[in-house]
């Protein structure tokens, strides 16, 4: 069967359905979609599926390869299992805005060009928004809008991108680009935004924490890891991107290792795993973007079960901070078990898929003499089983005895924890059916003698550093600032400002000019204020909403 | 809570014989450097013990370097509620 239909749209319009049913209707529907997607998915063949002309730009909403098989497959397995850990548990809202969410995603692997993969962008920050929204909390509700400025933000910048570049080539073709042109720079600038690139990193551990405990499950991996797929068919080899993957490593490391909240830890950790990818995309051989596809895959799957597990926590303790809590491992073996081999997993601990993944990112370090950057990126190694692999179960699940005494989580969660406990396992013992889904041909043997010895020894010795220098990481009720600050804090306090001084400027020129002069200021106000006519952006804002409309009836219309 | 209250994993004769026990699987991955051979790739990195040297200093820096930047960089918790 070959699908010329985008594989999104199932998700999407699923979700349209869910609201209607109820019961075990919604049930199936919730896990029937996804593997539905991932058929069609499968389905989708190499080369461009199906193109529409529309307003004079000729689409590709449907352009199979290899590298979107394989993002679009563990996105489809995401959303199955996202969807199993949240039945019964979240809202129907969370459910619906997950499927889009997941809609989107895969909506954007399959994107052959650059205004479908807009869409499909712009469609995953809505649902991500409301998937954070729907926690139903005022934390969880500030925590969405921050997130969505920023993603607005970096929606604005990627679009204004995509008009340059049609202006100066003509073509909107979703290919390898250079970052030469201030169009392209602007495109890559605005997937930088979604990955999760300084300065902005910070809205993933502000937003992602506040989420439901499947909420942040689904949020775990969507966004940064399309953004990894548009990096690494947009932009491989960008030099610029190695440092910049560098960076977020480093970064996640640290505030991690500051941060008290269990699942603001394994955000920080997002960032700093995402960073192995940027970096090997920077690096850009074949065996570098290998591992950095094959990152992407182990990683949503492994960082899904850890955030499973601390939402298992949350959900049945009602608590989030490590300084709340240990010592669960005595009633929740399941959660402990699950927990701590998503956090071998994701230290690249042998026979897990961690190990199978990251060591061809360093290892094409190692083929291009980058020797600073492979000792920076042994050293982040080490410290990723320091902040994830330790810190995290450790502080949850061990340490001292926090007195609760939970049970294991109902039996959805457990079945969801277990099938990507199985998958950490089985992609790290058997990796030839995920090197065989890789965009290059694959020449790395994972299992070697010296491999094995020099794995081993970084981390076990990484867990002696963690043990002895304890003293040193107790718990402490704080946060850590962050960029955020200065649109948190220092944005508002200017704003403030502002406004108080043009409060009193008013004041003297009414003073010195007499009332005639306030009218005119308030004329003025009403007029060019922030909601005066003249400074509407309706226009521009219902425009582009009613073209979106119309693209969207156009390709359905074209099935029909 | 009493002692027969614990879990025997979390006793001072377990903890004891854990770090025992870890310390001897220590002892056994830097072992192998003697007959296995590390690839030389820059210099240093097929030195006896180099992974685990390098692995437990690195870590070190990381905690020292977070523990200053927390001394600038951490608030109490409910910093931006206030």
């Amino acid at each position: 069967m070959s699908v010329s239909f985008p594989p999104a749209l199932l998700l999407l319009l699923g979700a349209l359905l869910l609201p209607l049913c109820r019961g075990r209707v919604r049930t199936a529907l919730l896990l029937g979609l996804p593997l539905l997607a991932l058929a069609a998915a499968w389905g989708v063949p190499d080369g461009s599926a199906l193109r529409v002309d529309f307003l004079g730009l000729e689409l590709e909403p449907v352009r199979g390869s290899g590298v979107a098989r394989l993002f679009a497959t563990v996105f489809a397995l995401m959303a199955f299992a996202g969807t199993l850990f949240a039945l019964g548990q979240s809202r129907l809202l969370e459910q619906v805005a997950a499927l889009v969410y997941a809609g989107g995603a895969l909506g954007v692997t399959f994107a052959g060009d650059l205004v479908t993969l807009f869409v499909f962008w712009e469609l995953m920050a809505i649902g991500s928004t409301l998937v954070i929204w729907a926690a139903g909390t005022p934390a969880a509700y500030r925590a969405s809008f921050r997130y969505l400025m920023i993603h607005l933000l970096g929606g604005v910048v990627l679009m204004a991108g995509i008009a340059g570049q049609y202006v100066e080539t003509g073509s909107i073709a979703f290919t390898a680009m250079q970052a030469d042109s201030l169009a392209r720079w602007l495109i890559l600038a605005g997937f930088l935004v979604n990955v999760g690139a300084p300065p902005l990193s910070t809205w993933i551990p502000d937003a992602y924490p506040e989420a439901s405990p499947s909420g942040a499950v689904f949020l775990s991996a969507f966004t940064t890891k399309t953004a990894v797929f548009t990096l690494l068919v947009g932009f491989p080899g960008t030099t610029l991107l190695v440092w910049v993957g560098l960076w977020m490593i480093f970064y996640g490391i640290i505030y991690a290792l500051l941060e008290n909240d269990m699942r603001r830890i394994l955000a920080y950790s997002i960032v700093n795993q995402v960073g192995f990818m940027v970096c090997g995309i920077g690096i850009g051989t074949a065996m570098a973007l290998n591992g950095a596809a094959a990152h992407a895959f182990a990683h949503i799957i492994y960082k899904a079960l850890l955030l499973m597990s601390a939402g298992a926590v949350l959900y049945m303790t009602g608590r989030r901070k490590c300084s709340e809590l240990g010592g669960l491992f005595q009633s929740m073996p399941l959660t402990t078990l699950c927990g701590t081999i998503g956090a071998l997993a994701i230290s690249s601990f042998p026979f897990t898929s961690g190990f199978v993944s990251k060591s061809m990112i360093t290892q094409a370090a190692v083929d291009q003499h980058l020797a600073t950057v492979w000792f920076l990126l042994i050293a982040a190694s080490a410290g990723v089983f320091l902040h994830a692999g330790i810190k995290f179960p450790w502080f949850v699940f061990f340490q001292k005895d926090s007195g609760l005494r939970p049970p294991d989580p109902p039996w959805n969660m457990r079945a969801a924890m277990v099938l990507f406990a199985f998958l950490c396992i089985a992609l790290g013992v058997f990796p030839q059916p995920l090197y065989a889904l890789l965009p290059h041909p694959v020449e790395y043997v994972p299992y070697t003698a010296a491999h094995l010895v020099s794995q081993f020894q970084l981390l076990l010795f990484s867990g002696l550093a963690f043990f002895v220098l304890l003293p040193l990481m107790r718990r402490t009720e704080t946060i850590s600032l962050d960029f955020d600050w200065f649109y948190r804090v220092a944005g508002k306090r200017l704003a403030l400002a502002l406004l108080r001084r043009g409060a009193q400027s008013r004041a003297r020129v009414v003073g010195l000019l007499g009332a005639r002069a306030g009218r005119l200021l308030d004329g003025l106000f009403r007029t060019h204020g922030p909601h005066g006519v003249l400074a509407r952006t309706s226009p521009t804002g219902s425009m582009v909403l009613w073209v979106a409309v119309l693209l969207a009836t156009l390709l359905l219309a074209s099935y029909l | 809570m009493n002692d027969r209250d614990r879990h025997w994993l979390t006793t001072p004769q377990a903890i004891r014989r854990l770090w025992l026990g870890y310390l001897v699987v220590l002892v056994l991955t830097v072992l192998p450097d003697l007959f296995v051979a590390q690839y030389e790739h820059f210099g240093i990195d097929d030195e006896f013990g180099f992974y685990a040297g390098y692995g437990f200093l690195a870590c070190a820096a990381m905690v020292v370097a977070a523990k200053l930047l927390g001394k600038w960089l951490k608030r109490p918790d409910d910093y931006y509620e206030r």
